[in-house]
């Protein structure tokens, strides 16, 4: 037999119709060895391995392959004794599994599947909402009624990082979207040379909806999730599990202080969103539109009514109310895995957004029909 | 290969030291965790590092891995200092397979995705099918079935996620193998087979094994020698029953308690 070279892994056929084996047969080599296998496996009647060097487990499995297609028995291949316990350990758990079959359904039904589960998915979703919202009802008002439950310390906290850490964000943002109102306000306007109805027009979109709105899109996206994961970590964490053996209630000791305090913060960031507002109308009406302060101001205090601003504020509570529990309600639902974890926070931001969306779309046209 | 000929150390036995580890010193703040430390492992031993909680134990195994830039002092594994080596990460992770307490399975990935990650790390343009196949065959090697690969590490059992851990931490042929307390957080029954399989596999594949436990019957059953550490350093090593006769107030306590006692007795 030709010498072949110690260091490169081989499997070539003889002249004899012996196939073999001949180097180190490990990881390293095994993609060239596993082509070989392939293209070779099937002519040969007789096997020698003795010439391997080297056998990892790898290695171990492209025998397993060569004798399972030549028909071969382990014992014929005269495999080196030493590696011959590493090749039984193989050999023993090898029990020719094949890969399960992939289902092939047709196209379109799993279009249709993927429908119908979802369509299920929401309707259970807003099920257990419900369910959530009620049971929330239930602590507060047994809060309400014994009002040394309440865990104030936890609420206050969440009032400073929901309320007070968002506050020079909103500020901000709501000025900036201000600013940016009384521009396109004035573009249009101008042509009619109605550019005092800039105001009017900064006023009216804060004090009605902006202010509020722009909150509550900010709180989804920054206290939603924030609520939806730290809930999350507890309950992959079994800390959940951990209260309710202890004989607390997740509800009252997780779920309300987070929610009171969304239903104290939200109001007073929407009012410091509507005053931020007003103000980035402010500043582009007395700079570049040639209205002073006093104009500005004259006219705010003669147009707005306060039924405007309630039409605002009273969409506040609701808003808070959502946030908290949609967030809360998808921490809580997290089941085991980081990932999972990942899924539902952003299920709690996009459905809050959404929600917060649709019910300002509905109050305003139940306020317009009311004629407020 | 990453180095092609790293020149083995062996000691007056003649046995092969794999890892030297010489003066080791790890400092955090002020708080001394290894003062002057020396440890020595053999090729194809299964040694057990035992000692109290805070000693140290997975300080030293990630001081080993690369993972920790230890303070001060020398670590050669396979002839190689890794403490000075840039790419320490790079050379272990290809030379070592770890077992991490709780098996720190990816949760995202499937069990057979979990065995495949290392296939495809240090060999991405190996095939799919092959590398299926080769990450089927750890799966069997540590006896899971064919069923087990589609499933997530959340719906494992704690037994069935160290042996999916195992057979990742095996996946690309490591010469070395480190456990951290795999036993931990199995039934009796689990934690024997899983030391019975531990032992196989090692032979089979020729393995040299650091193993941190606390399990008493993983040292009586499968270790050849167990290292013991307390105050700072290493007080003893050999086989557990010259480790044990030691005149060390620690050493006697931990092999002679009420636990250790059981477990010998087993064992006889």
């Amino acid at each position: 037999m030709p010498e072949r070279d110690a260091n490169t892994a081989d499997l070539h056929p003889e002249s004899d119709g012996r196939l073999c084996a001949t180097g180190p047969w490990v990881l390293d080599h095994v993609q060239a060895l596993a082509d070989k296998v392939d293209r070779l496996a099937g002519s040969a009647r007789e096997f020698d391995a003795s010439g391997i060097s080297r056998l990892d487990a790898s290695g171990a499995l492209l025998l397993e392959r060569i004798l399972c297609r030549t028909g071969i028995e382990p014992e014929r291949a005269r495999l080196p004794r030493e590696w011959r316990a590493l090749f039984d350990a193989v050999h023993g758990s090898c029990d020719d599994a094949h890969e399960p079959e992939p289902s092939c359904e047709p196209q379109w039904r799993q279009v249709l599947e993927r429908i119908g589960r979802s369509c299920v998915e929401v309707a259970r979703s807003t099920r257990e909402l419900l369910h959530f919202m009620g049971v929330t009802v239930h602590r507060l008002g047994r809060t309400i009624v014994q009002p040394q439950r309440l865990r104030l310390t936890a609420t206050v906290h969440h009032m400073e990082q929901t309320g007070l850490d968002a506050a020079p964000l909103l500020v901000l943002l709501s000025a900036l979207v201000g600013a940016v109102v009384a521009f396109l306000g004035a573009t249009v306007l101008r042509a009619f040379g109605a550019e005092l109805f800039v105001i009017d027009l900064v006023t009216f979109a804060f004090v009605r909806e902006f202010g509020v709105l722009l909150t509550a899109i900010l709180l989804a996206g920054r206290t939603a999730s924030a609520f939806c994961a730290q809930i999350g970590m507890m309950k992959t964490r079994e800390e959940i599990d951990a209260i309710r053996t202890l004989g607390l209630d997740e509800i009252e000791l997780l779920v309300l202080p987070r929610l009171i305090a969304l239903l104290i913060t939200l109001p007073l960031l929407a009012f410091i969103a509507t005053a931020s507002g007003l103000l980035g109308g402010l500043v582009v009406s007395v700079l570049s539109l040639d209205i002073n302060l006093t104009i500005f101001l004259d006219r705010v205090t003669q147009t707005l009514r306060l039924q405007d601003y309630l039409v605002g504020m009273i969409k506040a509570p609701i808003f808070a109310t959502i946030i908290a529990l949609i967030g809360c309600l998808e921490g809580m639902r997290v089941a085991g895995t980081a990932q999972s974890v990942g899924e539902h926070t952003t299920i709690a931001v996009v459905r809050s957004i959404t929600m917060v969306i649709v019910i300002d779309a509905l109050a305003a046209i139940y306020f317009q029909e009311i004629g407020w | 290969m990453v180095n092609a000929n790293p020149s083995p150390i062996a000691d007056q036995d003649g046995r092969e030291v794999i890892i030297r580890v010489r003066d080791l010193v790890n400092r955090f703040d002020d708080d001394q965790v290894h003062d002057r430390l020396d440890l020595d492992v053999y090729r194809g031993e299964i040694l057990a590092v035992v000692g109290g909680s805070g000693t140290g134990k997975s300080v030293l195994m990630r001081s080993i891995l690369g993972l920790l830039r230890p303070t001060a002092g020398c670590i050669e594994v396979l002839g190689q200092r890794i403490e000075e080596a840039e790419d320490a990460r790079e050379i272990m992770a290809r030379r070592a397979g770890v077992l991490f307490q709780d098996g720190a399975l990816f949760s995202s990935l499937t069990v057979l995705e979990n065995v495949e990650l290392p296939l495809k790390s240090h060999y991405p343009e190996m095939p799919v099918q092959l590398r299926r196949d080769l990450a089927r065959s750890k799966l069997q090697l540590v006896g899971l079935s064919e069923n087990d690969s589609p499933k997530m590490p959340a719906e494992l059992s704690g037994g069935m996620r160290k042996r999916v851990a195992l057979a990742r931490a095996l996946a690309h042929e490591p010469e070395l193998l480190f456990l951290d307390e795999p036993t931990a957080g199995l039934d009796p029954i689990g934690a024997a087979d899983f030391d019975r399989l531990l032992r196989t596999l090692q032979q089979a594949l020729g393995l040299t094994v650091f193993l941190i436990t606390h399990d008493l019957d993983t040292i009586y059953t499968i270790c050849d020698r167990v290292a013991a550490l307390a105050g700072h350093k290493v007080v003893a090593t050999g086989p557990v029953a010259e480790v044990e006769r030691l005149d060390h107030e620690w050493v006697q306590r931990y092999f002679h308690g009420p636990r250790a006692r059981a477990a010998r007795h087993e064992d006889e």
